[in-house]
């Protein structure tokens, strides 16, 4: 995967980044490519989700990429009418948690599902998204 | 080693836009508890200062109080745990004391929240969760404890107007506490009336009278051995159990949406040094910057079962008369929620209540206290108890 000599490619994720440079911006690449992914320890074969570079059950920085497939269940979510400051032009949006059994993704909820179609406990799949500042992020989808 | 005792409490009313600077709210905060304890800057051996940093500009404003309000060249140091921030003071507090390092501590608790504006506000304290892998998305407070009311309504079948049953007891007591931000009457009818402001959505399924207010605000509290307290305080209140838990950050981290584990292992650790059962607390101050956050107190702290918060609230049993009196101070929904002061205004409202000195809003007779402060989304809790004896 290209790398720029600063690797700050962590600046696209979500509307608004608060993180530039992390050991995990290979997420990102993956996003362009449209893909969600998460990290696993080669060691002891945990699953990260979101991606971490280390791994604290065997202190190992040995990881590599799974892709986040499959179908989820939605857990959890909440319609927001207020954002805070930088989100104001992304209202209203749904975050939500999807639970895929092993590992869990919190996230938004597809802006096209309507109101009366999110159910908890419903299936859902992660999808990756480019937003309309060319910022990426991903979204669930009705699986 | 002696027991530890909280010989004064102190706090500012919490205000919308406070006049002066930080360093002046303290001042005012901790001249409340220097009259109350009778003492002065000179008897105390050293002074923690909590906040969440990000509302003011100062750095490190341990010193600078330390400075303004006479307690230099005694040690001081700044700590923060988000809204917890004041208890996890109380609680270094009383190690240090227990330790025998010191004697006499002072707990300041303050926050300055109007500096910014409401958006803003929203924006540091959506920081206070997940800032690489949940900010980005576009979090608040409100939103993740939304997920937290959905999550126990799809549970337990808890309906809105259990939650707005809350805030309405929350403004019987705001009313009559001079202290309180929100002094206003609720009634359930303003959570039906779209027209109200009560009914505003926020973050769905939770409304505007569902959420606290931003406020300024400083408490302060002093603790001391036993042997001081003994010496220098007609009324000291003890310390019979201080329990303490983290949680993961990030929701994914977390078991499920109707509870927070954080503040159910909190209280289950308070209550075993403490050697009670909820059974025998008299009252309670619970982290109530929702609704829902109150009613799933109830459950995390046994004073219901699961699931069972709400006939709680339905039967008024946790109104000043009821079995178990809570946030009869209007807690964070009335008093409002100035984040770094709000654990030692609890601390105060339980000492008084102990000490039979609330007024108007006095329980019978109280034996043993319980403060529930919860800081972040579930991220981090103290559970204090404290006895008259």
């Amino acid at each position: 995967m290209a790398k720029k000599e600063v690797d700050d490619r962590f600046k696209k994720f979500g509307t608004v980044s608060f993180t530039a440079i992390t050991k995990t911006n290979d997420f990102v690449g993956y996003l362009e490519q449209g893909k969600v992914m998460g990290t696993q320890c080669k060691t002891c074969g945990l699953q990260f989700f979101p991606p971490r570079a280390d791994c604290f059950q065997c202190l190992s920085s040995d990881m590599e990429w799974f892709e986040v497939g499959g179908k989820g269940k939605l857990l959890a979510y909440s319609k927001l009418q207020f954002g805070p400051m930088g989100f104001e032009g992304d209202l209203p949006y749904c975050i939500a948690v999807i639970d895929y059994g092993d590992y869990k993704v919190f996230g938004r909820i597809d802006k096209n599902l309507a109101d009366d179609e999110i159910k908890i406990g419903m299936e859902m799949k992660a999808v990756a998204n480019k937003l309309p500042n060319d910022q990426l992020n991903y979204v669930f989808q009705k699986a | 080693m002696g027991r530890v005792a909280i010989i004064g409490v102190g706090q500012t009313a919490f205000v919308r836009g406070y006049p002066g600077s930080i360093r002046e709210l303290a001042f005012e905060g901790f001249k409340d508890c220097m009259i109350d304890a009778q003492i002065s800057a000179k008897d105390i051996d050293a002074s923690i200062v909590c906040s969440a940093p990000e509302y003011d500009k100062q750095r490190s404003p341990s010193g600078v109080f330390a400075e303004y309000l006479g307690l230099t060249p005694q040690p001081t140091f700044y700590v923060e745990s988000l809204c917890s921030s004041s208890t996890t003071g109380v609680k270094l507090a009383y190690s240090l004391i227990k330790s025998g390092l010191h004697d006499v501590v002072a707990v300041i608790g303050f926050q300055k929240m109007s500096e910014i504006s409401s958006a803003e506000s929203q924006e540091r304290m959506g920081r206070g969760t997940d800032v690489q892998w949940e900010s980005p998305f576009g979090t608040m407070m409100p939103a993740y404890y939304a997920m937290f009311a959905k999550g126990h309504m799809e549970k337990y079948g808890t309906t809105l107007e259990d939650l707005a049953l809350i805030r309405v007891k929350a403004s019987t007591y705001g009313q009559i506490n001079e202290k309180a931000v929100y002094r206003k009457a609720v009634t359930l009818d303003m959570f039906t009336d779209p027209n109200n402001p009560m009914s505003g959505p926020v973050a769905s399924p939770l409304r505007v009278g569902d959420c606290c207010a931003n406020a300024d605000g400083c408490s302060c509290l002093i603790l001391a051995s036993e042997e001081k307290a003994k010496a220098i305080c007609k009324k000291p209140v003890w310390i019979l159990g201080i329990g303490s838990a983290s949680a993961p950050v990030n929701m994914t981290g977390r078991k499920g949406f109707a509870g927070l584990d954080v503040a159910d292992i909190a209280g289950k650790t308070a209550y075993k040094m403490a050697g009670i059962t909820p059974g025998n607390v008299n009252v309670a101050e619970v982290h109530d910057c929702f609704t829902i956050s109150e009613l799933i107190a109830y459950e995390g702290l046994g004073f219901a079962k699961p699931g069972e918060g709400k006939d709680l609230i339905k039967s008024k049993e946790t109104y000043k008369e009821g079995s178990i009196p809570v946030n009869v101070d209007g807690g964070l929904l009335s008093k409002g929620h100035p984040i770094g002061a709000t654990g030692g205004s609890q601390v105060r409202t339980i000492v008084l209540q102990l000490r039979g000195e609330m007024g108007d809003m006095q329980v019978k007779n109280p034996e043993i206290g319980l403060v529930h402060n919860v800081g972040g989304v579930g991220l981090y809790a103290n559970i204090i108890i404290l006895g008259r004896s």
